[in-house]
């Protein structure tokens, strides 16, 4: 890092090059720096969703890549979601203006007998920074209170969480109950936690496991991404 | 130091913990969503059966059931005002088993994490993590704890926060993380990171190490890289058996106890003086852990390879440390300083 190149001028940097700068700065946290671009790009006539989708997803893309490849770890991915949470400020009462299409929703919440939230705060805070709408429902919940959710936000996306192996089975009773109910198939239902894995995602009748909060994203953003080219509408 | 511990130490070679609380609690019927440390008031008896279980095969130490014995914790069930209470009555029902077993056994009054994230990213600061702790501390010492045994911590914050409280109480104490993130913590702290942090204390602890995490061999492999470090300070090591599996309905976890022995072994040969169990790790684990230790001849240090062929894969390519500290992002790297 030499002299001269210690400070960056935002305005100054033609549109590729700004937007490659806010993947850095949504990379290293900084939260003004990530405001100051978002509105660089709208000054200059970008569209709130490509500013979102470009710029901003676009970076969280890069720092969930990396959290999953054990490159980064969680405070550095606290950081990231911070930045683009004060990005998101300045674009979501644009974004509702402009009728521009959602990233997807999501409802989220460790499950009945369960305490633990930290894993589970993870990926809400991923999941909104890669530009989902979340409602969290916190910890130990009932299958009463994921259903009453579903019914009333109307997600694309189911996510429950568990970290100890007595709780992990009630997700389960949560999908078997949708199952009963005829929602099932309404829902992406992915689930996570740390005694989970892949083969008990499949035996409980999940859509997917997910190891962590950038898997969780990504899966997220396959999953809807398909669901739209079938042509089900969610907005 | 005068502690039941530090004495201990002196003169054995290595000491053998305890094993799981929360695995066995739920054997005795707890319900999960409930706090095991209500059980302290509500249920003494099972307490003291689940400590003496300990005792009876072999343990030199055993953790209170407090490990969310603190105020943050039990705010979840509406007990936080109960928190030094709890605790120190954990710690008097450990004196009476200790006390009672003919032998020197330690009681190490467990301090678990807060479960919440440090300012600025999260809401815990500082002053309010060293209060919460310093107010579990002084219960566990009133009921007669020998040292104070912090466990599964992930953030440095909080355990430099733990530390600090320690201090207030005057308490010896030993300090285990957590690495389960591709052999780091959750925060990302390597085996090399935590042993300077543990060396740079004010009131550094007694023992310090690994406890739960991922299984046996990735515990294995924190053990070896805080041993890399050329710490003479002992190495504490709490694996979990095995890794839970999902069978009809059940869970279990698939450490057997006779690969949790030949885990104690690897440990004690991997540098580790204090071995013992975490999750999954049950009574019939800590019998053939003692009986192997206490039997088998020490080896040269195992090497990795060695490892993952008796304990099985480990969970990622590289943990962090030594010349192939994993992945690095390219940079443009062209910020403000």
């Amino acid at each position: 890092m030499s002299e001269e190149e210690d400070d960056i001028i935002l305005s100054e940097l033609d549109d590729e090059e700004l937007v490659q700068q806010m993947f850095d700065d949504l990379y290293d946290g900084l939260k003004e720096e990530i405001e100051e671009g978002v509105n660089i790009l709208l000054e200059r006539g970008w569209a709130p969703y490509k500013v979102l989708t470009e710029a901003l997803v676009g970076g969280m893309t890069i720092v969930g890549n990396d959290f999953r490849d054990g490159i980064l770890f969680v405070p550095e991915v606290l950081l990231a979601a911070n930045a683009m949470k004060g990005g998101m400020a300045i674009l979501k009462p644009l974004l509702a203006e402009t009728g521009a299409p959602r990233m997807g929703a999501m409802v989220i919440g460790t499950v009945k007998g369960d305490i633990h939230d930290i894993g589970k705060n993870l990926v809400s805070m991923m999941m909104e920074g890669a530009g989902f709408e979340v409602v969290d429902l916190g910890i130990n919940n009932p299958v009463e209170n994921y259903l009453e959710a579903l019914e009333e936000h109307k997600p694309d996306i189911l996510g429950m969480s568990a970290l100890l192996t007595t709780t992990m089975p009630y997700m389960k009773v949560v999908i078997d109950t949708m199952v009963e109910q005829g929602i099932r198939d309404d829902y992406v239902v992915l689930v996570g936690g740390a005694p989970l894995n892949e083969e008990f995602g499949k035996a409980i009748g999940a859509n997917a496991y997910c190891r962590d909060a950038a898997v969780a994203v990504e899966t997220a953003k396959q999953f809807v991404a398909r669901k739209h080219n079938q042509g089900v509408a969610t907005v | 130091m005068t502690n039941a511990l530090s004495r201990l130490l002196e003169t054995r070679d290595w000491l053998m913990a305890d094993g799981a609380t929360g695995t066995n609690l739920f054997n005795m019927g707890l319900s999960s969503g409930d706090a095991p440390e209500l059980w302290n008031t509500e249920h003494p008896d099972r307490i003291r059966t689940l400590y003496k279980s300990a005792v009876d095969a072999g343990s030199d130490i055993f953790l209170t059931n407090s490990f969310g014995g603190n105020a943050s914790r039990l705010k979840l069930h509406d007990a936080q005002h109960r928190a030094r209470e709890l605790s120190r009555i954990s710690a008097e029902l450990g004196r009476e088993v200790a006390d009672a077993s003919g032998r020197v056994v330690v009681v190490a009054g467990s301090v678990g994490p807060t479960g919440e994230i440090f300012a600025p990213m999260g809401p815990l600061t500082h002053e309010v993590a060293v209060e919460i702790f310093h107010e579990q501390a002084e219960g566990l010492k009133e009921g007669g704890a020998d040292v104070l045994w912090l466990e599964t911590i992930s953030a440095p914050e909080e355990y430099r926060a733990a530390a600090e409280a320690f201090a207030l109480a005057g308490m010896p104490w030993c300090g285990t993380m957590s690495f389960d993130t591709a052999g780091r913590t959750m925060m990302g702290v390597t085996s090399a990171d935590m042993v300077d942090m543990v060396e740079a204390l004010p009131n550094p602890p007694v023992a310090f190490g690994a406890n739960c995490g991922v299984g046996a061999s990735d515990l294995l492999r924190t053990v070896l890289g805080f041993a890399a470090q050329g710490t003479e300070r002992p190495i504490i090591a709490k694996g979990n058996a095995g890794i839970p599996k999902y069978h009809d309905g059940h869970i279990h976890y698939d450490g057997t106890p006779e690969l949790m022995a030949e885990y104690a072994v690897m440990a004690r040969d991997c540098g580790a003086t204090i071995i013992g169990g975490c999750c999954g790790t049950m009574p019939e684990h800590l019998e053939k852990m003692h009986e192997a230790l206490s039997t088998r001849p020490r080896g040269p240090r195992p090497t990795l390879d060695e490892i993952a062929e008796k304990l099985g894969g480990f969970s990622s390519a590289a943990d962090g440390t030594g010349e192939d500290d994993g992945p690095k992002r390219q940079r443009r790297g062209r910020r403000r300083g």
